[in-house]
């Protein structure tokens, strides 16, 4: 996945705390987990450490599915993070 | 149980609930329940002046989908319809419309309820408060009742 940029998208109140709604980033070669993409995104700011203060609650999905934090991240094109969902 | 119709949309704007059924009964001799479910707006005391809906388009559909898709296999449901609202929602408004239609009562009530307690937990909606009094209002917390909802059907 070295050098691909990879769309992350971010929504509700974590979009809020790290101020954007989406960004093109280049991932690291470090990052194997879904688990470690959290780890790295949360260490990169102020604002992403106030989103991902508990990391554990954090939803997320590779290309629009849903996925448990000790799967591989693979290279989705599109990453999305978000809270606990409250529709309906 | 041949040609289950399903129809799923998210839209901003709002939707009449006689209709929708119509266009599940209408010129069918074969319909003998239909279970509607509509989620409602709350004010919460008279405190909020909206909800806000935001929704990750394209995964809120798929999503949405395939829950209505699981119900469709799962009992012997005829039409399935679900609509869910984003954007600004004043209390009493509609947010959410479920129709489930079969030949019997038991499909058409356990579909449409399947349908919303996966919606609940899967559909990536979150709902902001907007309040009277101006005041920054919250991101309404997840519900653990509807996690636990959602295990009824395992």
């Amino acid at each position: 996945m070295a050098g691909v940029d990879t769309t992350i998208r971010y929504f509700s109140w974590v979009r809020e705390r790290v101020g954007k709604g989406e960004e093109q980033v280049v991932l690291p070669d470090t990052i194997v987990t879904v688990m470690d993409l959290l780890m790295w995104l949360k260490q990169r700011d102020d604002g992403f450490g106030a989103a991902l203060e508990f990391p554990e609650i954090i939803r997320v999905a590779l290309d629009q599915e849903h996925v448990d934090h000790t799967k591989n991240v693979g290279t989705p094109r599109e990453i999305a993070i978000f809270p606990p969902m409250t529709g309906g | 149980m041949t040609s289950q119709r399903i129809t799923v949309r998210v839209q901003l704007e709002d939707f009449d609930q006689a209709a929708e059924t119509a266009l599940l009964t209408k010129g069918r001799t074969d319909i003998g329940a239909v279970a509607t479910f509509a989620g409602l707006c709350r004010g919460e005391g008279d405190t909020l002046s909206a909800l806000e809906l935001e929704h990750y388009p394209g995964m809120a559909e798929s999503e949405i989908a395939a829950a209505a898709n699981d119900a469709a296999k799962r009992w012997p449901i005829d039409g399935l319809t679900v609509i869910h609202r984003y954007g600004k929602i004043s209390p009493g408004k509609q947010i959410v419309l479920v129709i489930a239609t079969s030949r019997h009562r038991d499909a058409a009530f356990d579909g449409a309820r399947y349908v919303m307690d996966f919606l609940k937990t899967n559909a990536p909606f979150w709902k902001k408060e907007h309040r009277k009094d101006g005041a920054e209002g919250n991101w309404v917390d997840a519900r653990e009742e509807d996690e636990l909802a959602k295990q009824r059907w395992t």
